[in-house]
């Protein structure tokens, strides 16, 4: 079995937001992942931004999501700048509850190896700097035996 | 206009410095080693600085990574009397080629009578590998900076997982863009990399962001390369050959957006180059179809970037690149479509797609290293990359 996953130091990890992504960390600190919805016509955006590029409306449902995703592509850092000994499993994942957005994150404590497009995950939230948490993903052991469908 | 002329605009010179392996160029700075390229193309072109009324950079005038270029300094330092034309294509690498567009369009309009484009870069203060791990966090990149996909080859080693999954491409296909490329760098004298490379080389090498590994990632080198371009009734007074600007375009569809940034291209144009839209126009201004492209100089980043590139641009179908690239079609030598006949990015130099343009000027006037034989027509391409990316095709003035 390989070196299990990863994220970078935690510590070391600094994020900044605005109007329009404050919700999504706030709701971190919390435990909770949720995604914009246009309150007009309904599309999901990530990253949050100002206008629904649907219909370019400014009203949002902030919905809190299920935790649940799927590996959509995925890559394998092996070491970044001062930690050549980090393994990491990058991830853009697909949401199910939340159709057309989609997030990037890592899969953590998991068999490099084992990673695949489709792998059904879900989340996690990690204290890094400045009092944030940022939302990662592990195997989900419940949908392991029954996987979503591949995307 | 057609691929036979009359063309509007041509390009009448190049020049560039030496290339330098990463922190190589020192003590030289960025404007001297533009200067440098700027002079040099004048040179090649007949003209004298003073001539040079025009700018048309790409990456907002960005000079590699976290520097810069000013026009009001290279007038200064240069002696450039009066500009009456100085812009920037917005974003970063995938302006190159459509930077030719950009100095074509002044001088159409009549703001120019001749144009500039260059590129100088140096990596001593910020490589290439990690730029986007290195950037200050913002409310953007906090969606993506702290996955660790620290550089631009880690980001797009994600795009070549799905582009496997979704058609079966093997990493053979990625290793033979990787040696093709290490083969026609082997005659070139200006050339970084002129040893072999071989498979077991490549399959050997450390995975740096799996599936990608060492071999998949372009130099990072230092240097400057600078382009004049003019309108096509002066070319022909000029020095040299002038090589007819047959078509070009830059932009993009929202789908492709911010690509490897977001992630969020919806699946048909996730395992893409983001270079569809601008193959369609470029071959509908030019009147042609890919197989009347005779050489193609394609932005090589990374391999599996030049591969959904001979996709987008019509070289084979979509998802049969791998097949079409291990079956020996982009081989300078026997090859029905010789792709980076220079070396490219991966084994020549890194300035940022500006080689691509050199090299397509060479090929077109007959005097290039790696000569495709009667060459009539060539393809440049700039990014894959966040929007705007380009292409540009070069031909023989009628």
């Amino acid at each position: 079995m390989s070196t299990l996953t990863t994220t970078l130091p935690p510590a070391g990890i600094q994020i900044t937001t605005d109007s329009a992504t404050e919700p999504f960390w706030q709701a971190a600190k919390e435990n909770r992942l949720v995604a914009p919805r246009c309150a007009d016509c309904g599309t999901f955006r990530l990253p949050p931004s100002p206008f629904c590029p649907n219909c370019q409306s400014q009203n949002v449902d902030w919905v809190t999501l299920s935790g649940r995703a799927t590996v959509f592509s995925f890559s394998i850092v092996n070491g970044v700048p001062g930690q050549p000994e980090l393994t990491l499993a990058a991830v853009v994942v697909d949401l199910p509850d939340a159709p057309g957005a989609r997030l990037v994150s890592n899969v953590v404590d998991t068999d490099p190896d084992t990673v695949r497009i489709g792998t059904p995950l879900t989340v996690d939230f990690v204290e890094i700097a400045d009092g944030w948490k940022l939302p990662v993903f592990r195997v989900d052991p419940a949908a392991e035996s029954a996987p979503l469908s591949g995307t | 206009m057609s691929a036979s002329g009359p063309f509007d605009t041509a390009i009448v010179g190049v020049g560039a410095t030496p290339y330098y392996r990463r922190g190589g160029s020192a003590p030289q700075t960025i404007t001297e080693l533009a200067g440098k390229a700027i002079l040099a193309a004048c040179e090649d072109a007949g003209l004298s600085v003073r001539d040079i009324d025009g700018f048309a950079y790409y990456s907002g005038a960005g000079a590699g990574y976290g520097q810069s270029m000013d026009t009001a300094t290279f007038m200064e330092t240069l002696g450039i009397p009066e500009v009456t034309f100085s812009a920037a294509l917005t974003s970063g690498g995938g302006g190159s080629a459509g930077s030719i567009g950009l100095a074509r369009a002044a001088i159409l309009a009549g703001d120019a009578t001749v144009v500039v484009t260059v590129m100088a870069l140096q990596q001593v203060k910020q490589r290439l590998g990690t730029v986007f791990g290195a950037v200050a966090p913002s409310p953007e990149n906090s969606f993506l900076q702290p996955s660790g996909l620290v550089g631009p080859g880690h980001l797009m080693s994600v795009l070549a997982r799905r582009h496997m999954h979704d058609y079966g491409t093997r990493r053979e296909a990625f290793a033979e863009i990787a040696l093709s490329s290490r083969a026609n760098a082997l005659t070139r004298p200006k050339a970084i990399m002129r040893t072999p490379l071989t498979l077991d080389d490549y399959f050997n090498a450390r995975m740096i962001a799996d599936p990608l590994c060492l071999f998949d990632f372009c130099l990072e080198t230092e240097g400057a390369v600078a382009v004049l371009t003019t309108s096509a009734e002066r070319a022909r007074d000029l020095r040299r050959t002038p090589v007819g600007v047959v078509a070009a375009a830059h932009g993009g569809v929202r789908e492709w957006g911010r690509a490897f940034a977001w992630y969020g291209m919806p699946d048909e144009y996730f395992a893409s180059s983001g270079h569809a839209p601008i193959a369609r126009r470029l071959y509908d201004k030019a009147g042609i179809t890919p197989d009347d492209i005779d050489v193609a100089l394609i932005y090589d980043h990374f391999t599996p970037m030049v591969l959904m590139q001979l996709e987008d641009y019509g070289f084979c179908k979509k998802g049969e690149g791998g097949p079409f690239v291990e079956s020996g079609a982009i081989r300078y030598k026997g090859g029905s479509i010789p792709v980076n006949t220079h070396g490219g990015q991966l084994s020549e130099a890194y300035i940022i797609g500006m080689t691509h343009i050199v090299e397509g000027v060479e090929q077109i006037r007959g005097t290039a290293v790696n000569q495709v034989p009667d060459a009539k027509l060539a393809l440049v391409t700039g990014g894959p990359a966040t929007l705007p990316v380009s292409g540009l095709i070069l031909g023989q003035m009628a």
